[in-house]
């Protein structure tokens, strides 16, 4: 009798754990998808949504994804979540718009999903009941949304490619599915889906997220796969370091994912091609705005950036190579020397450290020549950075949008 | 009516250096520590942002970083005979104000005092005769060198400290600074490269035989990560340190070496804007219950604490305890009491000016503690049976800054403004080096901190009075060290060289140094001491007092070495015995 009852505790025992595991394992799902990227709003409570989010298409506020019945997903069955996350339709027939990246998430697995749901049913409820979308019309009307997924949603699950690693697969569904890489990084057509050329670089919500396929310089193609282990990991390598959304980015998701994730990503994303577009050439150093730019240079970012353009480990980005400066689009590098930015804060890489702002010291002409400068020497080359670029930012930046 | 919050383990008075390394330290213990700070936050990149910092009329003259006395303000008269009057405004000394404290604006020396400097008293006595002190009020820190040579370390590397041994494990390095106490191993970072001024000064003192090294800066010579993991950039030699904050992460403060990592803790909260009016002791008088604060929109608040940290700058902290009824106060007339007792400054009246010609020394090169320095003739490294005096000074000639509107000489005898002044001006900027004697201040009865009877603040709590002036035991010493300038000053043979002598009458109007020390001195004796040797309250055992205010005497040094050392091994006692068995830690 005893015996049995011993057995059956020990089962009961094992079943915890396994259940415990799953839990553990939806947390890292949680990580992988950045979840808590959008629907945690900044000093809010975990999961209970609230962000507002801007799209092209008007301001969109993220929703409570807590158990709370009321406002938030309780009344959910496994299911409905498994058909909102990949499907984006809600238990109500209501159609989410893609700011939810389904169409990536369509391509995560049955047990990914499983064990996320399970994770999610641990998360304290939280009663927050968000407001309604504000998008403009015609895109506030919902209904359309089944149009647009007729028309770009591809639903389906990952399949992996045969003749590649194990690994390189791995990266592949990391990249495109839990980790919607391309949602920042894949341009968008007119009507918000994807282009044609994936993960080449994309504006949005007044930051251009530079090309990360295996273009070389412009891409992560210079980077060796550590470097680009380090980079999620920590936040910076010896080339870039990550500032602006790709802080959150790395503080809340790659930060924490395993060693062996982060390499499968740096293969896949090495092995990816490079947008057609050529590599300009540099503008040459005689030409004023390049030397007027150099002089601002000197007077300005020697400092911390170095004369050689080298900047400091840990400390402040390299300029030269840095494959931010070698975007078609100067829109971040003009953002961060307005505004300024903070590197990103991880375990690995405490410090934090932060550009100041020079909105009040360079006029738009003045930061075009500095800006065409960066970009072209060192080695660098990149397109030339114009007065009325920079005057469109700084209107930007003033209108807080 | 104060709104009472939920208790913490640890409230901590100021968030400087000490406040900062206190909470690093108990944080990781495991305790819920919250930091209440009268002034503003600070971070580098908006508040000293690189486009604007290089600003000296707005830092250095009109001294934004700075304690007001709007704030708080303090009395000063020379001797018990004078009737204290207010300072209308901050000038001998500045004490910071906001997040990082004085260790914002500071320049960046991290010294150890001498193992000697500890146990001045035992060791001065032992080797003139207690005769030859009679008119000094020396006393024992309680606290031996090497019992804490590893809390010196670990502020060295916290800080980055670039600099080279002269003593390691008892081996004499040359190069080094041979007189300094044993270490257990070197800097973390290689010296600063060294200016052209302090070149021919390191020429000038070898060919006399004394021993010059390069003075311990924690302005950065290499890029660099301390052990909390936090990074730093190198030291551009901009010449923006005291009196700035530094734009380029190189000078350690606690912004670049501590809150990064602080400040992401669950269990730290740091509440800014926000001044404490007094420590509440619970009715046995014995233990502190709680600090009574005011927050930036003037509502009152009680936070209640299991430990309270005074972690102000000295002289604050002084007040604090004298505003708050803790300990004794010190007594001028008879010579008890703890509280207020044995305060000290710097002696500093010393110095040489050398002009030369056709020199390039381009003092616009340079960074805080940028200098090259003898110990030969600072504290007891040399011998006084001779001397009608006891102390000593560190001699420096180095680099801090040849900013455009502090810094202008000019030789003797050149009009004060106009034509002639500017050609002066222009022809000896490039050819003028200073050697400074940064001299020891020791503790006399008649130097002491008491609470103003006639003037208070603006909450109508008494002001902090300060009754000093140069003892004259100090003022000898002083002298004897503008001899030595004048020694290797002739060696260098400039063409003039002007000698200045320290004197009677301490001011409080032209800047000397932000080095108070004392008034909460620490020692083995509850009747000469108002902390013991944990820097923990003897009369009231759940409270610590840290910082400068602990001093005994003051060493011919900066202090915030000793200082940070201080700190680390106050937190250490709390972690490793206070939590174990809360209460005083050494028994009368």
């Amino acid at each position: 009798m005893r015996g049995a009852l011993a057995a059956l505790l020990l089962v009961a025992a094992s079943s915890v754990a396994q259940a415990q595991d799953q839990v553990a394992a939806g947390r890292y799902q949680a990580i992988l998808g950045d979840c808590q990227g959008c629907h945690t709003a900044p000093g809010g409570q975990p999961f209970a949504g609230g962000l507002v989010l801007e799209t092209p298409f008007g301001n969109m506020t993220v929703p409570n994804v807590t158990q709370d019945r009321a406002s938030g997903i309780g009344g959910w069955s496994e299911a409905d979540f498994r058909r909102a996350v990949r499907e984006g339709i809600t238990p109500d027939g209501k159609r989410l718009y893609p700011a939810m990246p389904y169409p990536a998430y369509t391509r995560m697995s049955d047990a990914d999903l499983a064990s996320l749901w399970a994770y999610l049913k641990t998360v304290v409820p939280v009663h927050n009941a968000v407001e309604a979308d504000h998008l403009r019309f015609p895109f506030n009307i919902r209904a359309l949304m089944a149009g647009w997924d007729w028309l770009y949603f591809k639903p389906g699950r990952f399949a992996p490619a045969e003749g590649k690693s194990a690994a390189w697969n791995r990266g592949a569904y990391l990249v495109n599915g839990p980790g919607h890489c391309g949602a920042c990084h894949t341009a968008k057509t007119f009507f918000g889906a994807d282009g044609p050329a994936a993960l080449t670089g994309a504006s949005l919500q007044g930051w251009f997220a530079p090309e990360i396929t295996g273009a070389k310089p412009r891409g992560v193609g210079g980077w060796s796969a550590d470097d680009i282990v380090a980079y999620l990991k920590s936040g910076w390598n010896s080339h870039a370091v990550a500032s602006g959304p790709m802080a959150e980015v790395v503080e809340r998701s790659t930060s924490q994912m395993t060693d062996g994730d982060l390499e499968a990503v740096a293969l896949y994303l090495k092995d990816q091609p490079a947008a057609s577009e050529p590599v300009p050439t540099a503008v040459a150093g005689n030409d004023p705005a390049v030397a007027a730019g150099k002089v601002l240079y000197q007077n300005n970012c020697t400092a911390c950036h170095g004369a050689n353009g080298k900047g400091e480990a840990l400390m402040f980005p390299p300029l030269a190579g840095n494959p931010v400066l070698l975007q078609s689009s100067a829109e971040n590098l003009i953002r961060v020397v307005l505004a300024g930015a903070q590197a990103v804060s991880t375990q690995a890489a405490p410090t934090g450290p932060s550009m100041p702002s020079f909105a009040w010291k360079l006029n738009d002409a003045q930061l075009a020549d500095l800006l065409t400068y960066v970009r072209n020497d060192w080695g660098n080359q990149a397109p030339p950075v114009g007065a009325d670029m920079v005057a469109k930012v700084r209107a930007s930046l003033k209108s807080g949008s | 009516m104060a709104k009472i919050l939920p208790r913490k383990d640890v409230v901590i008075m100021g968030l400087g250096w000490t406040g900062a390394i206190l909470a690093q330290e108990l944080t990781d213990a495991g305790l819920n520590v919250v930091a209440i700070e009268r002034g503003p936050w600070r971070d580098t990149a908006t508040d000293f942002n690189i486009g604007y910092m290089p600003d000296e009329l707005r830092f250095a003259v009109r001294k934004e970083l700075f304690l007001s006395p709007v704030q708080e303000a303090m009395t000063m008269r020379n001797s018990t005979s004078q009737m204290a009057l207010p300072m209308r405004d901050y000038g001998s000394f500045l004490p910071g104000n906001g997040v990082g404290g004085a260790g914002v604006h500071w320049n960046g020396f991290v010294w150890r005092y001498f193992p000697s400097d500890f146990a001045l008293k035992t060791q001065l006595t032992k080797r003139y005769g207690a005769r030859r002190l009679s008119e000094l009020q020396l006393e024992d820190w309680g606290l031996a060198y090497d019992e804490f040579e590893h809390c010196f370390d670990q502020f060295e590397y916290l800080t980055g400290t670039s600099g080279k041994a002269g003593n390691l494990n008892g081996q004499v390095i040359e190069g080094g600074n041979v007189f300094e106490g044993a270490r257990n191993r070197d800097y973390p970072n290689p010296p600063l490269k060294m200016p052209y001024t302090s070149a021919l000064f390191i020429e000038a003192a070898k060919n006399m035989g004394l021993h010059p090294f390069p003075a311990p800066a924690a302005n950065l010579s290499k890029p660099y990560v301390n052990p909390l993991g936090v990074s730093m950039g190198q030291c551009t030699y901009c010449g923006y340190c005291e009196r700035f904050g530094c734009a380029n992460y190189s000078k350690a403060t606690p912004q670049t070496t501590i809150l990064p990592v602080l400040m992401k803790k669950k269990n730290f909260e740091a509440r800014t804007e926000s001044e404490v009016l007094k420590i509440n002791l619970h009715p046995d008088g014995r233990t502190a219950k709680s600090v009574t604060y005011l927050d930036r929109a003037g509502q009152e608040f009680e936070q209640p604490g299991d430990i309270i940290l005074l972690c102000g700058y000295g002289l604050m902290n002084v007040r604090m305890m004298l505003l708050s009824g803790i300990g004794h106060p010190y007594d001028p007339a008879s010579g008890e009491g703890a509280v207020g007792r044995n305060y000290c400054y710097q002696t500093q009246g010393a110095g040489a000016r050398l002009i030369f010609e056709g020199k390039h020394f381009n003092p616009f090169i340079g960074t805080g503690a940028l200098s090259a320095t003898i110990d030969d003739f600072n504290g007891d490294a040399f011998d006084h049976s001779k001397l009608d005096f006891v102390g000593g000074a560190g001699i420096s000639c180095g680099s801090s800054n040849g900013r455009p509107i502090g810094y202008h000489p000019t030789p003797q005898g050149t009009p004060r403004w106009g034509s002639k002044w500017k050609k002066a001006v222009a022809e000896t900027y490039q050819n003028t080096l200073g050697i400074g004697a940064q001299g020891s201040s020791y503790p006399v009865r008649g130097n002491y901190l008491d609470l103003d009877p006639t003037y208070k603040d603006r909450f109508g709590r008494p002001l902090l009075r300060v009754t000093f002036d140069f003892p004259d035991n100090d003022l000898r010493m002083a002298n004897y060290m503008s001899d030595q300038l004048a020694k290797i000053g002739r060696s260098m043979n400039p063409k003039e060289l002007t000698v200045s002598h320290a004197g009677k009458g301490w001011n409080s109007v032209p800047y000397q140094t932000t080095h108070n020390t004392g008034g909460a001195p620490m020692g083995a004796n509850p009747k000469t001491s108002a902390v013991n040797r944990y820097l923990q309250s003897w009369d009231v055992s759940n409270l610590f007092v840290l910082g400068a205010s602990a001093f005994q005497n003051n060493a011919g040094k900066n202090p915030t070495g000793t200082v940070g050392a201080l700190a680390y091994w106050t937190a250490e006692a709390i972690r490793d015995r206070y939590l174990k068995q809360p209460g005083a830690l050494v028994q009368t």
